[in-house]
C-alpha cells in the first residue's frame, strides 16, 4: 500500500519552528478487520423466525441452522431470543436446513419483520441499512443469500436508476490483489506533497458539535488505518485529534470557528467551505442545545446559544478573492493541499473552473441531498442540483478547459455505498467524501433527531457526555474500519468484473454505465 | 410504538432506552384519557427501546392513521409538517439529510439555485441586508411622465403587503363558515389580505369590521352591489371572469378610483389563453388564474400543472410586452412555502392559499366537510384565537421558508424573483443535459 506517512525531518524548514514542538507523536492504527457487533441487546433483522407454543424443545432447529439462529443456553427453561440477524430468511427454503420446513412440531413460522417499513426512507432504504450495518460489523460485503437490495436505494432517479454494464465475463482476468484503489489527491506539481490515499474517498466534515468526540476519534482512527483522512467540520481543532494530524482535514469556513495559524499548520489538507449539501447557500448552524460547555469552549462561543456561520465569505466576491483566500492557507502551511468545498448551484461548472484556475488542489462538490447535520427541511429537499449532475457537467467542463488533470475533483451528498462511489467515479469524480454512510455503520437509524434536544439518541451526533458515552472509540473505530474494507472488497469486485486494473481508469468512463429511464441510444465516448 | 405480551417489567424502556422520557410519560398519558394516544404520536422513531427491550417485545410500526391523512397530493408529510409549522412557526428543520425521492411530478421537478461565491451583491440570511418579500397588486405603468419636475396624472393604485400571499376563498368542498372571521382576522395580524365571498355570511356590518383594508371581496356580478360604506373601506376586490368583464371594470372604477380589482380565472382549457388575453386591455390591472385544489388544469383528461401553466402565461406575456404592467396571482395546489417560492419563480407575483391554513387548524382533509358529517377536527366549534394563532404561526413559517430559499439564491427582494427562471433547474432539462447526452432518449 502506498503511503503519505510524513518523516518527521521533512518538516523542518517547512513548519515553523514553534508549530514543530508542538507537535504530538503521530498515532498508528492497525488495519485489521475484526468482527464488530452491533451495541444494542436486539438487532433489527429483516424477517422474523417466531416459535409457537407447540415447540418441545428437541433441538433440532439448533443443530439445523448453520448460521445459528436459534440459541439453546444450557440451563435455561426456555430458548433465548433467535439471532434474527444471522436469519437468512425465504433464500433458506430450498435447502435442507429450512428450520420452518423441518421442525417436527411445526411451532416455527418467518415473516418480513414489520419494522422493516419502518427502517429507512427512500433514499437509504432499510436493506441498505442493514446492509451496511453488516458490512460494519463483518469487514465482508454481505453474503447473497441475506437478500439485501442494497446496491441501489428507492429514490427513482440519479445514482439509483444508473446500472454499471457488466460484461458476461471480465474483458481481462485481473487477480483482486492487482487492483489499485488508490488516488493522488495533488495534480499540479507545485512541489507540494502528492499525497495518495489507498481508497478513493475521506471522511466529510462532522464538526465537534454536531458529532460526538468519540465519532470524530473514531473517524479519524479509521483514516490512519485505511490511510485516507477524515475532516475536522468548522467546530474546532479537538486536541485529543492531535495524534491524528496527518491524517485530519482541518476546516475554514465562514464562522471561523476554532480557526488558528497553528490548527492551519498541524494539517496536509485545508478544506474551505464556501457552501455545504444540506443547506446550500444558507451557511452554517448549530442548534443552541448542542451549545454545551465543551462546545462552547471549543468555539470561543457563548454557551446555549444557536452558533451561525454566516454565508457568505464577505472576504470572497471574485475568483480573485478567493484566490488570496487560498494563497493565505499556502502561506501560513507551506505544506498543505486545499480544497474548496462548493455546493451545486446552475454555475457549478463555472465555479469549479474558477477554483481551479485560483489553485485550489481539490474542488470538492457537495450536492444538493447531502449532509448529515441539521438543516431546514426545504433547503435539503429543494435547494441545488443532485450530485449526479453536477459531477458530470464539472468533469465535462474542467476537460473543455483542459485543466483536468491538474485537479482532483472530489464528490459528496448521497454516496452511501460501494456502488455509489463507483458510479461517481465513473461519472467524472476522481473520489468522494462519504458521511452519513460512516454514521450508519455506527448505528444510525435516521431518525433524523441530529439536531433537537440532547441531540441523536444513538449517542453518535450529539454533545452529551451521557448520550455519547453509548459507544466507545475502539468499537466505533472498528466498524468503521470494517466498513471501508468491506466497501473496498466490493470496489474491487467492480473494478475486476470491467476489467480495469485501477480505479483510475474508472473516471469518466460514462460508456460503462446505463441508466434505466433512457433508451441508451446515445454514442459512448470514453 | 408496538409490544406483546410478556413484559419482564425490567423498566429497561423507561429508565435508560428511551432518551426522551417518552416511557415514564406512559402513566400520565394514561391518567388523562383524551391524551392516551399522545404517547404513540410523540415518539420520535429512534429504535433505542426496541434495540434495548430486555425481552426484545417491543417494535414500530407506521401508524395507519398517519397513512390515512389526506390523499395522493396532499400528502400525509405535507399535514404533518404544516402541523408542525403551525404549532411552533418554526422552519422545519432535521437531520439526515434528505429523506425523500430524487423527484417527483409537479414541484418536485424543480429545483432552486444557490450562489456560490462570484456574486458580489448578495448576503446571506444571516447577513447584513434586508431581505424583502413585499409585493404589490395592481397595474404598473410601463413609464412614467413628469410635467415640471412632477408626476403628470394619476398613478394607478397600488396594494402592497408584506408577503407574496394572499389568503383565499374556502373551496366548494372545504366551507366552514365559523372559519371566516378567523381568517380575516388572520390576514390583518399578518398584514396580508383575505379574500371573502361577498355571500359570506359570517361577514357583518362594517362597524364589526371597522378594518377592511385586509378584505378583498370576491363580487357576483348577480349580486347586489356592497354598500359604497364597506367598497370604500376596501383596497382590492375580484370579480369573476365573464364576456362583460371589462364593462364591469369600468363601471367599478368610474364610481371606486382607487381600488384594484383583480380577474379571477378558473384554469381550465381555456385558462391561459384567456389570460394572455385579457392582459392587452387596459382596465385588467390583476389577473388571479385558480388551477383546482391539487394544482391540475381544470377539467382536463391529461391536466397540465400549475407550474408549467403559469411559465406559459408569463413567457407569454413577457413576449406580448405586458408583463411589468399586470400583476399575476396564482392559485391552486400551493401546500408547501417551497411551492410559493416556486410557482413565482415561474412568473407568479404571488400566491393564493387555503387549504394550507385549514391543515393548520388540524384538519384532516377527510373530505367531510358536509352537515350531519362529524369533523375529525372540530374546525366547526373552533376557539378563535386558537385558529388566529395557528393560521398566523403558519405564515410566519412560510415567511421564514422563503427567505431561506431568496438568502441561498442571493435574492434581496421576492419581486424580482418573478419569472427568474435562471434561478432554478428544472428536471426534465437536467436529465438531458446530464443523462440525455450520455444515455439516449429517455422513455
Amino acid at each position: 500500500m502506498a503511503s503519505f506517512s510524513v518523516q518527521e525531518d521533512s518538516l523542518k524548514g517547512i513548519l515553523p519552528e514553534k508549530t514543530l514542538q508542538t507537535r504530538v507523536p503521530q498515532k498508528k492504527v492497525a488495519r485489521v478487520v475484526k468482527p464488530a457487533p452491533s451495541r444494542y441487546r436486539n438487532s433489527i433483522a429483516k424477517y422474523i423466525v417466531r416459535r409457537s407454543s407447540d415447540c418441545i424443545r428437541c433441538g433440532k432447529c439448533v443443530q439445523l441452522c448453520p448460521y445459528g439462529v436459534h440459541v439453546d443456553k444450557s440451563g435455561y427453561k426456555y430458548f433465548a431470543e433467535p439471532r434474527l440477524d444471522l436469519c437468512i430468511g425465504p433464500a433458506c427454503e430450498k435447502t435442507n436446513h429450512y428450520c420452518i420446513a423441518q421442525c417436527p412440531q411445526r411451532a416455527l413460522r418467518m415473516v418480513e419483520n414489520p419494522m422493516m417499513q419502518v427502517l429507512g426512507d427512500y433514499r437509504w432504504t432499510a436493506d441498505m441499512i442493514l446492509a451496511t450495518w453488516k458490512m460494519a460489523e463483518t469487514g465482508d460485503i454481505p453474503a447473497p443469500q441475506y437478500g439485501y437490495e442494497y446496491h441501489c436505494g428507492n429514490s427513482g432517479g440519479g445514482f439509483d436508476k444508473l446500472r454499471f454494464r457488466f460484461p458476461d465475463k471480465p474483458p481481462v482476468e485481473i487477480d483482486g490483489d492487482d487492483i489499485d484503489t488508490s488516488i493522488e489527491l495533488n495534480r499540479r506539481n507545485d512541489g507540494r506533497p502528492r499525497i495518495r490515499i489507498d481508497v478513493p474517498w475521506y471522511g466529510g466534515g462532522m464538526s465537534f458539535g454536531s458529532v460526538s468526540n468519540i465519532t470524530q476519534l473514531a473517524k479519524a482512527s479509521t483514516a490512519v488505518a485505511w490511510n485516507t483522512f477524515t475532516c475536522t467540520g468548522e467546530g474546532g481543532y479537538m486536541e485529543r485529534l492531535r495524534p491524528y494530524d496527518d491524517h485530519v482535514i482541518t476546516q475554514v469556513a465562514t464562522g471561523l470557528f476554532g480557526v488558528r495559524e497553528e490548527t492551519i499548520q498541524r494539517v496536509p489538507i485545508v478544506e474551505f467551505k464556501y457552501a455545504q449539501g444540506a443547506k446550500p447557500g444558507l451557511g452554517g448552524h448549530l442548534l443552541g442545545d448542542k451549545n454545551t460547555i465543551s462546545v462552547s469552549k471549543m468555539r470561543e462561543a457563548v454557551l446555549g446559544i444557536s452558533l451561525f456561520s454566516p454565508f457568505p465569505f464577505h472576504s470572497v466576491y471574485s475568483i480573485e478573492d478567493h484566490m488570496k483566500h487560498l494563497d493565505w492557507i499556502k502561506h501560513v502551511n507551506r505544506r498543505a493541499l486545499v480544497s474548496t468545498k462548493v455546493s451545486t448551484p446552475t454555475d457549478v461548472d463555472m465555479v469549479a473552473v474558477g477554483s481551479c484556475a485560483a489553485g485550489t488542489h481539490i474542488v470538492h462538490l457537495d450536492g444538493g441531498y447531502g449532509g448529515t447535520g441539521a438543516a431546514p427541511d426545504i433547503a435539503k429537499k429543494n435547494i441545488a442540483m443532485p450530485i449526479e449532475y453536477a459531477i458530470g457537467k464539472v468533469h465535462a467542463f474542467l476537460e473543455a478547459e483542459g485543466v483536468r488533470d491538474t485537479v482532483t475533483l472530489i464528490a459528496s451528498g448521497g454516496i452511501r455505498t460501494a456502488h455509489d462511489i463507483a458510479k461517481a467515479i465513473a461519472l467524472g469524480a476522481d473520489g468522494v467524501v462519504v458521511g452519513t454512510a460512516e454514521l450508519i455503520a455506527l448505528g444510525c437509524v435516521r431518525c433524523t433527531r441530529c439536531e433537537s434536544g440532547r441531540g441523536c439518541p444513538r449517542g453518535i451526533a450529539t454533545t452529551d457526555p451521557e448520550l455519547a458515552a453509548q459507544m466507545t472509540v475502539e468499537w466505533g473505530t472498528q466498524r468503521l474500519i470494517n466498513l471501508y474494507s468491506a466497501w473496498r472488497k466490493e470496489l474491487v469486485q467492480i473494478l475486476r468484473r470491467l476489467g480495469l486494473r485501477s480505479v483510475k481508469e474508472l473516471r469518466g468512463r460514462t460508456d460503462l454505465l446505463m441508466h434505466l429511464d433512457y433508451s441508451d441510444s446515445a454514442e459512448h465516448k470514453t | 410504538m408496538d409490544w406483546r405480551e410478556d413484559c419482564a417489567r425490567c423498566h429497561n424502556c423507561v429508565k435508560k432506552a428511551c432518551v426522551y422520557d417518552r416511557h415514564r410519560q406512559e402513566t400520565e398519558y394514561i391518567r388523562n384519557l383524551s391524551d392516551v394516544n399522545a404517547l404513540f404520536f410523540d415518539c420520535m422513531g429512534c429504535f433505542s427501546c426496541v434495540q434495548n427491550c430486555t425481552k426484545g417485545l417491543l417494535g414500530l410500526v407506521v401508524n395507519p392513521a398517519y397513512e390515512r391523512l389526506g390523499n395522493s397530493y396532499w400528502t400525509p408529510e405535507i399535514i404533518q409538517t404544516t402541523w408542525m409549522q403551525a404549532e411552533t412557526a418554526k422552519i422545519p428543520v432535521s437531520g439526515a439529510g434528505y429523506r425523500g425521492p430524487f423527484s417527483g411530478p409537479g414541484f418536485d421537478s424543480m429545483w432552486t439555485d444557490m450562489s456560490e461565491i462570484v456574486r458580489p451583491t448578495r448576503d446571506g440570511i444571516h447577513g447584513r441586508e434586508y431581505i424583502s418579500t413585499a409585493v404589490d397588486i395592481g397595474r404598473k405603468p410601463s413609464f412614467l411622465t413628469f410635467e415640471c419636475e412632477r408626476l403628470a396624472g394619476k398613478h394607478p393604485p397600488l396594494v402592497s403587503i408584506p408577503m407574496p400571499l394572499i389568503i383565499d376563498m374556502d373551496s366548494p368542498q372545504h366551507t366552514l363558515p365559523a372559519l371566516g372571521p378567523i381568517l380575516r382576522e388572520t390576514a390583518r395580524r399578518t398584514g396580508l389580505i383575505a379574500i371573502v365571498n361577498q355571500h359570506d355570511g359570517s361577514f357583518t356590518r362594517d362597524d364589526r369590521e371597522p378594518d377592511l383594508s385586509h378584505v378583498a371581496f370576491h363580487l357576483d356580478p348577480k349580486a347586489p352591489p356592497l354598500p359604497k360604506e364597506v367598497l370604500d373601506k376596501t383596497k382590492l376586490v375580484e370579480m369573476p371572469d365573464s364576456l362583460d368583464v371589462l364593462e364591469r371594470i369600468r363601471k367599478l372604477k368610474t364610481t371606486y378610483p382607487d381600488i384594484v380589482i383583480s380577474v379571477r380565472i378558473a384554469l381550465d382549457s381555456n385558462g391561459c389563453k384567456r389570460a394572455i388575453e385579457l392582459a392587452d386591455f387596459q382596465e385588467v390591472e390583476v389577473i388571479h388564474v385558480a388551477a383546482d385544489l391539487n394544482g391540475n388544469e381544470i377539467g382536463a383528461q391529461n391536466p397540465r400543472f400549475i407550474k408549467d401553466m403559469i411559465r406559459e402565461i408569463h413567457t407569454s406575456l413577457v413576449e406580448n410586452g405586458r408583463r411589468d404592467e399586470i400583476t399575476l396571482i396564482a392559485g391552486g395546489g400551493i401546500a408547501l412555502a417551497e411551492h410559493m417560492a416556486k410557482v413565482i419563480i415561474c412568473g407568479a407575483d404571488l400566491v393564493t392559499i387555503n387549504l394550507p391554513l385549514l391543515i393548520a387548524l388540524e384538519c384532516q382533509l377527510c373530505d367531510r366537510c358536509r352537515p350531519g358529517m362529524l369533523c375529525p377536527a372540530k374546525l366547526e366549534r373552533i376557539d378563535f384565537e386558537y385558529g388566529v394563532g395557528r393560521m398566523t404561526n403558519l405564515i410566519a413559517a412560510w415567511h421564514d421558508q422563503l427567505i431561506e430559499v431568496m438568502g441561498a439564491m442571493g435574492m434581496r427582494e421576492a419581486r424580482r424573483l418573478r419569472g427568474d427562471v435562471g434561478r432554478a433547474m428544472f428536471f426534465e432539462q437536467l436529465e438531458e443535459e446530464t443523462f440525455g447526452k450520455l444515455f439516449g432518449t429517455r422513455r
